[in-house]
Order: C-alpha cells, then structure tokens, then sequence
C-alpha cells in the first residue's frame, strides 16, 4: 500500500465515520419510508415467527419451571428472539451456527424438538449430552448446531476454523456465531476477526448488543460506538441492523452470506437489541437497572412487530396467535413432566468420551464406584438406579484401585 | 464479634483492607454497583468510589494483565475472577507474568501486592464450567502463593493476610460454602498465616488433609470413623503454595496413616505431590498406603455429580481401609 503522508499531526478517533442503523420495519408493523421487504416467502415467513413465539413460550414456562425448583438453572432467549431467529432464517439450514448460550430460537427454528429442549434441560438419559451440562447447553449434530459451551467467545476464533473447513470442503456452506457485545471484549474476539479477515474466511460474526453482560451496561464495556466499527480495524464488511427488526435481521443476514459463501469474506453484523429478561435464573437485574428502561424496551417487543406485520401481510391472525400459544404452552407442560420423570444417564456415562475409547485407569475408578454405590445405595440414589445391586453388595471389600 | 457468612466475611476484610490502605483497590467483571454475581464487593463502589472499585470489561486475560502493571507500579489490586473455571484466559498473565516478574527482573520491578480471588470448586449443580478446582494448575507455578480458606473467620484472617503479603496470591474461595459457611468473625482487622497449615482436631491412628469446602466434607467423614473408635486429626492446608509439609509429616509421624482428599481430578492433582513428600519424610512409620479420595478423572459432570465427588462416604472408606490395611 503506497503510503500517504500529511505535514501536520492529524489524529483520529473513529467519529469520522458514523453507523447507521439497518431498519426496515417500524414499530407498528409497517414499513419505513423508502424500504422495500426482503424475499421471505409467506411460509417461510410464517415458519420464522412460530419459531419466535415457540422460543417465547418455551422460556417463559421454563422460567416458571426453575422458580418452582424443578429445573436447576435456566436462560431466556427473550426480546431477542428477532435478531437469533431472524438471521438462522437467512442462512442455509446446512450452515453451521456456533452460539453462545442465549440463541435456543436458532434451534428452534431448525427443528429441534420441544422433547429434545426438554431432555437437555432435565440432563436425563435422552440427552444428547449425557446429563453433563448445565441447562440451555443444547448441542445437534443434525442441525448444524455445534454444543454449547459456557466460557464466552470461545466459540468465535472456532468460528473462523469451522468455515475455513467449510471454504476447503467447497462446498458452498459458512457458519455464523453469535456471541454478546460483553463476550466481544475477550481476546478470542479478536483473534477470531483479524483470522478470518487474514485467511479469507467464510464467517459471519453476529453480535447480539443487547445492552448487559450480567449487570455490566454496554457504557461500561467500550468506549466506542458498539462493536461495529471495530470491523474497520480487520477490514472486514459491517452491518449495524435493528435487531429487533426481524426483516432486517433477515435481510442483513441473507446479504452477508452472500458475501460470505461467494466472496469467501467474513462479515460482521452488530444487532442493536435488549435482554429483556434476568441475565439468568441466577440474577436480579433490579440490582443495576431501573425497571422504566425495561418498560421502554418491552414496548419494542420484536415478536409483536413482526406479528403485526404479518397480520396485514394477512399471513396471521389472532385467532392463530392464540390457539398457537395455547398448544404450544400445553405441548411444553406435558413435555416437561415426560422428561423430568425420565432416568438419568447411566452410570457408565460418567467416564465415556472423556477420549474416544475408555482407559483401563478410567475403567478402574469407576469399577471402584461402583463397589462403593453397591455398599450406599442410598446416598447415590441416581447411580445406584443403573445398578444391579445384588451384585457383590456384601462381599466385596473394595481395597483395589 | 459478628456472626458472618463466608461472602460477608470476605466484604468484611475488603472492606477492612480499603479502609486502612488508600492503594487497595478492587475490580473485576460485575464488581462495581452490583458488588459481583456473588455480592463478595457490595457497598465498597458505594464507600470507596469508582477509582477505588469498579467494572471492568469482560476480559480475563486484560483484567490480570492490567493487575499486573498495577501492582507494578505500587497499587494494591484485588482482582476478582468470576468463576475459576474462567480463569484460564489469564493463564499466561499469571503464569508467565504475575509467577515471573520478581524472578526475571532480578527483583527490579515485583507485582507482590497483587492478590487474585474467585470461587472455585462444585456441588451446586454446576456442571463442567461452573465447579472446577484449578488448584494444581497453580501450585506447579513457582513465584505464586496459592491460599484456601474453609470458613468465614479464616476466610477474614487469610484474605486480609494475602493483601498484605509481599508476593503475588491466588485466593480461591469454596463459593458452596459461600452462604452455608457460618461463624463467629472478629470486627476488627486480623491476620492468619501464609504458609501454615491448621490442625482442626488431634487424634492419633490416622491423619486426615484437605483444604477449603473439602474440609466440611473431611469433618463428617471423620464423625462416622470417630463412631468407630477411630481417633482422627485434621489438618487443613490453608495455603497450598508454599505448603506446610511439616506439620502435616509431624502428625504422620504420629499417626502412621494418611488420608488426602481434594475435588480435582485424581491425576495430577495436588494430593500426589502431598503423598510424595510424606512418603519420604515418613516412610519406615507408615501403616498403610496414603490414600487419595479425590474427583474421577473426568471432566466435571452434572446429573452424576453427587456420584463423582468425594463425599464423606467415600473418604469414610477410605479412612476404614487404611485402618484396616
């Protein structure tokens, strides 16, 4: 690059260049002035905001389920159902989605049963995790959805592997991930966007600001205007976009795969959204913000504006919206009650894939384990019930290792 | 005396120390107005203001980092780590940096003042990331200090010493005992010491070691042997790194038997660097095998984990075996 130069210090801070805000739908549904809606078919319209009420409903009775103790731990998806939901719809159902914690709508709108939420939540034997994870640690080979890990930004410089395989396999797939403006502050996110730019890699990074990391407000997370501008820094295309605007979600998402999969260049999106509910079941947030600036947010509801739009699209109707709620509430109560009735994992589980074949040290503990839940049934009550316990209760000492 | 809970006693000795010395300070993620996701820093943004205890982004490797150049520069940093299970962003910066600075800098420049707290370890349904205990990870780095209290008074005692010691400290706190741990705590300022182990209880046919929450778990395995006529003596650790390999050997000597027990993983934890020393020290009066009641070697799970921790009942066994070796 020829290098220019200036005979005067002129230092710069990056308020040259301002963001704008990709909007297409407004507040009541309709469209903004001079924007035109983005190719989404009626069904696949449809099939985008069933996913978004499914996800509401799932966390708002999920939530319920953790107050009254039958859950240990859950996290909702809520106010942000636009900005996950929206963009898995833009991509490929064969792309492959690396999430943070908070984007069950992706899964739910890929197809992951209410029966398969369900089993991970309980960590029963259906689990596809084998009861190892906490609640909301979804994973789905089938779906494209790599499982959830709980250190944030780990998964975006994976991200950037993943689709630089993607890129060698040829086989016109990316991966997007999304992660939070908190998560952002870590190194991987770096390391991940100055890779992706480097080796031209076919990525999306999907940032979802919705204002918190746990109690920590985004004024407090970087001095910068959002995550957007730090694209500029990589060279590397960027989209500020409404996040709970489901259109533009749709649209930004849909272009930056373009650019994606036929350039073989990484994007990022930054989706201006609000974590409507508690960080987690674990938090409070009337600890660190008023609850005036969750009112103002919750009259932005990103499931309303797209159901009004669809209801003069003549797409919906309230009637659908209600009967859909009500069977989609019932369907998750009695799920629930299947799964949390199921046995756990069996006991065996505890040391499979630690590596792809068990070791003999491994084999030997858990021998031993097994001799020590046989002597106390009762204290292991969820061990014990994958256990023959006739077998070498009493005579068993227990002295080898 | 007030009767505290582990997180208020540790309030309390922030507290304390923030009081007497203008250059402590404390950050980390959440920290500031919310007082950490454990509430471990309440009230002190409110009492010392923001330069003194704030926010910081959500960076592990940054906020070790810039505890680093802090400490170097004279400042007293409390940096909190979350979780211990997220605290392997700021590996290089503990190992490579905070472990060295003394060392390669021929003591020109040290980050002494510097103490690093976070919750460790499980039980609380935590699952693989939300129940780890890093220790080991840590005491195969020379240069650290590595301390664990078991309950509020030491955590008080323990956490005001680490602040003031001349070298860098990771303070590992049992966050399950975080509200269960109950006790009597002194009001005013107090130091335990670094570096010196604490015998709980004497007694003389076996001798019991852990450190921290294990400690709780060590007290009900030993009510069951003791209702067997097993006399038990109980030795926390306190400190880790430098451990007290004295008194531990003194009460083998004593005793004959030793029985370790740590929520790590068996394999490489840090009972096997105890067995080791203890063996040497100790070896013609050992009755029995040491034994190490400790987590599988496996990740840390969730649904089975009341089956892959060492309960009382396991270490119970294991009390048994060596008595009866």
């Amino acid at each position: 690059m020829m290098t220019k130069y200036v005979h005067q210090p002129l230092f710069m801070t990056g308020d040259e260049f301002s963001i704008a805000t990709f909007g297409l739908l407004g507040p009541e549904g309709e469209l903004y002035q001079g924007a035109s809606e983005p190719a989404l078919e009626r069904d696949h319209a449809r099939r985008l905001y069933q996913a978004m009420l499914a996800t509401r409903i799932l966390d708002e009775r999920m939530m319920a389920a953790q107050r009254q103790g039958r859950l240990s731990f859950y996290m909702q998806c809520t106010g942000e159902e636009a900005a996950v939901v929206g963009a898995t719809a833009a991509l490929d159902d064969a792309d492959m989605i690396m999430a943070q914690y908070r984007e069950q709508g992706a899964l739910m709108y890929r197809g992951f049963s209410i029966d398969e939420f369900m089993n991970q939540l309980f960590g029963n034997e259906l689990d596809y995790g084998k009861g190892r994870q906490m609640p909301i640690h979804y994973g789905s080979r089938k779906l494209h959805y790599m499982t959830i890990s709980s250190p944030l930004a780990t998964q975006i410089p994976q991200a950037t592997g993943y689709a630089y395989g993607q890129k060698l396999a040829g086989e016109g797939h990316c991966t997007l991930t999304f992660f939070g403006e908190g998560a952002a502050s870590e190194g991987d996110f770096h390391a991940a966007l100055n890779m992706a730019s480097v080796h031209q890699v076919p990525v999306i990074f999907f940032c979802r600001n919705n204002g918190y990391a746990i109690s920590t407000p985004a004024t407090e997370q970087f001095a910068a205007d959002g995550i957007a501008p730090r694209a500029f820094g990589y060279h590397m295309h960027v989209i500020r976009v409404d996040g709970n605007d489901v259109l533009a979600v749709f649209e930004a998402t849909l272009q930056a795969r373009k650019i994606a999969v036929e350039q073989n260049q990484p994007v990022l999106i930054e989706a201006m959204s609000y974590r409507l509910a508690a960080h987690s079941s674990s938090d409070d947030p009337s600890g660190y913000r008023a609850k005036s600036e969750e009112e103002a947010w919750r009259l932005k509801d990103p499931l309303l504006r797209m159901q009004k739009w669809l209801v003069k699209k003549g797409w919906w109707s309230e009637e659908e919206e209600a009967s859909q709620q009500e069977t989609l509430r019932r369907e998750v109560l009695e799920t629930l009650k299947r799964a949390e009735k199921r046995p756990p994992p069996p006991l065996d589980s505890l040391i499979s894939d630690v590596y792809a074949d068990v070791t003999p040290a491994l084999q030997r503990q858990l021998d031993q384990l097994k001799r020590h839940i046989r002597r106390y049934p009762d204290a292991y009550p969820k061990g014990a019930q994958s256990l023959d316990l006739d077998v070498g209760a009493a005579t068993d000492t227990g002295g080898e290792v | 005396m007030s009767t505290m809970n582990m997180l208020q006693a540790i309030n309390n000795a922030l507290d304390t120390a923030m009081a007497e010395d203008e250059k402590v300070i404390c950050f980390g993620e959440d920290v500031g107005v919310f007082g950490g996701v454990f509430r471990a820093t309440s009230h002190l943004q409110e009492k010392y203001g923001k330069a003194r205890c704030f926010n910081t982004p959500l960076v592990e490797q940054g906020i070790i980092g810039f505890a680093n150049g802090l400490a170097a520069q004279g400042v007293v940093p409390v940096a909190e780590i979350q979780f211990a299970d997220y605290i392997f962003p700021a590996f290089d910066q503990i190992v490579n940096e905070t472990a060295k600075f003394r060392y390669r800098s021929g003591d020109l420049f040290n980050v002494g003042g510097l103490t690093i707290r976070t919750p460790y370890g499980g039980g609380i349904a935590g699952g693989l990331y939300h129940s780890q205990s890093p220790e080991a990870y840590f005491t195969h780095t020379p240069g650290l200090k590595v301390v664990v209290p078991r309950n509020p008074y030491q955590a008080k005692g323990l956490l005001l010493a680490t602040i003031r010691d001349p070298d860098p400290v990771l303070f590992l706190e049992p966050k399950r005992l975080y509200r269960a741990a109950v006790g009597e705590v002194p009001d005013e300022d107090y130091q335990l010491p670094i570096g010196e182990a604490d015998i709980i209880k004497e007694g003389s046919d076996i001798t019991l070691v852990g450190w921290g929450a294990q400690m709780e778990v060590i007290g009900k395995a030993v009510e069951l042997a003791e209702e067997q006529g097993i006399a038990c003596e109980v030795i926390d650790l306190r400190t880790l790194l430098p451990w007290d390999a004295d008194t531990v050997a003194e009460s083998v000597l004593k005793t004959g038997r030793l029985v370790i027990s740590h929520e790590a993983p068996l394999t490489g934890g840090f009972a096997g660097e105890i067995a080791a020393t203890i063996q040497e020290r100790c070896f013609l009066y050992l009755e029995s095998p040491i034994a190490r009641v400790a987590g599988l070697d496996t990740p840390f799970p969730l649904t089975l984990e009341k089956e892959y921790l060492p309960d009382h009942l396991k270490i119970f066994e294991a009390i048994r075996e060596s008595v009866n070796f």
